[in-house]
């Protein structure tokens, strides 16, 4: 597994010591033949980087369990959209989950930021930009009926989900995507890593806002 | 189903002082300022590396490296090296002494460590003295006495450091529970030691 070396003191110990054996390699190849030296260099860096990559892709995903909060009537819906929260697909399936019980839907909106400015933690006008398309969906949603409130969530969808099930808890998440091909989340998979790390139901909802309407 | 939407309202009229500051969940500020830290110093450290290599590759056909007449004293250094190795070990004893309540091994490892790397860095000053040549002879003193000036530099910031956890493990600072003054020093003090593993390895012995 990899560790992180400067998470602590014995991290970074341990680090010290496989520098010093890599160098220790490298030079003892080196002094028999420079280029034995510079196969040694390139056999360690290669597996260093194999065992790193390896290590990380078989990191197991533990799935997040989910109480149920709230009175025993209520189904509390948790909304994933970046703008197609408005779409009448979207707007059936919350009219499905909501009959014969009291619901409970929160719309998160995650703040979309390009990695430049969210390395920088510069996310000012990204979530000025997701709080308005969160504003324009709510109301749409109102005027079909459905009350909801909502918040602004992390850039990543994965991220602003788990943060949401922290505070809000879910009995199911719609994560609401643009259709194949004009969607991001979907070419990063998001509903199926969604539906790896949380344990709740989870629908997804394709709204083509491009259609024609019928 | 009613037509009306529950927005969050944040109340702020209760609330004094500046507003709250709105943090990504994702990347915590301590390890944003530490990555940034040492991308930085990687940079830095790159620079000089770079530099060095250009050198040596400007110069194929050389029988020896380095060229003459500078002569480095490896064995000086590799003492030196072997020196600041060991005040890694007595600094993780230091550390694993606290962990199980042992104030005199954590008092022990560090004075050590601490003597240990200032002896590294007076015997690096007196090799300067004697070395034979000085930064203004030729591209590779400039970059020799930069790059082991630099890790110098390293190593006073590292033996400062290491002054204040210690003269605070002797007031009686430190716990098991509670030794992040001694941790971070600790893993600033092995990543200085690494980086002489690259210096040394690079300059005096490839």
């Amino acid at each position: 597994m990899a560790r992180n070396p400067f998470r602590s003191e014995a991290e970074a110990y341990r680090f010290l010591l496989l520098t010093i054996g890599y160098f220790a390699l490298i030079v003892a190849a080196s002094t028999i033949n420079t280029w034995l030296g510079l196969a040694v260099f390139v056999v360690l860096t290669a597996v260093v980087i194999w065992r790193w990559l390896g290590s990380r892709s078989n990191e197991p995903i533990e799935p997040t369990s989910v109480a149920h909060r709230g009175d025993e009537d209520e189904r509390r819906i948790l909304v994933v959209a970046n703008e197609t929260v408005g779409g009448a697909e979207l707007l059936e399936v919350l009219r499905q989950r909501s009959e014969g019980v009291r619901e409970q839907v929160l719309v998160v909106c995650p703040a979309l930021n390009t990695p430049l400015r969210h390395w920088a933690s510069d996310e000012d006008g990204a979530r000025a930009a997701a709080q308005q398309r969160l504003d324009s969906s709510l109301a749409q949603l109102a005027r079909s009926g459905v009350v909801a409130r909502g918040e602004v969530g992390d850039g990543d969808p994965l991220q602003a989900i788990g943060d949401a099930l922290r505070t809000f808890g879910a009995d199911e998440i719609v994560i609401s995507t643009h259709p194949y091909g004009r969607s991001h989340w979907l070419e990063r998979n998001v509903v199926g890593q969604a539906r790896e790390r949380f344990d709740v139901p989870i629908t997804h909802v394709v709204v083509d806002l491009e259609a024609p309407a019928p | 189903m009613s037509a009306h939407a529950d927005l969050v309202v944040h109340d702020s009229s209760h609330h004094h002082g500046p507003p709250i500051a709105n943090k990504s969940s994702r990347i915590d500020a301590t390890v944003l300022g530490m990555l940034l830290f040492i991308a930085s110093e990687a940079m830095l450290f790159g620079a000089f590396f770079t530099a060095y290599f250009f050198v040596r590759v400007v110069n194929p056909e050389a029988p020896e490296w380095p060229l003459e007449p500078f002569h480095l004293p490896v064995f000086v250094a590799g003492v030196n090296t072997a020196i600041l190795v060991t005040s890694s070990f007595t600094m993780h004893w230091a550390l694993q002494s606290i962990k199980r309540g042992n104030r005199a091994g954590l008092q022990a490892g560090l004075v050590l460590t601490f003597f240990m790397g200032l002896a590294f860095l007076l015997t690096q000053i007196l090799e300067y003295a004697r070395i034979g040549f000085n930064p203004g002879d030729g591209s590779f003193g400039t970059i020799f006495f930069g790059l082991t000036g630099l890790h110098g530099a390293h190593v006073f910031i590292g033996l400062t450091l290491l002054a204040m956890a210690t003269v605070r493990a002797f007031r009686g600072h430190f716990t098991p529970e509670h030794h992040h003054g001694v941790e971070l020093p600790g893993i600033y003090w092995h990543f200085v030691d690494v980086m002489w593993i690259v210096v040394y390895a690079t300059i005096y012995l490839i």
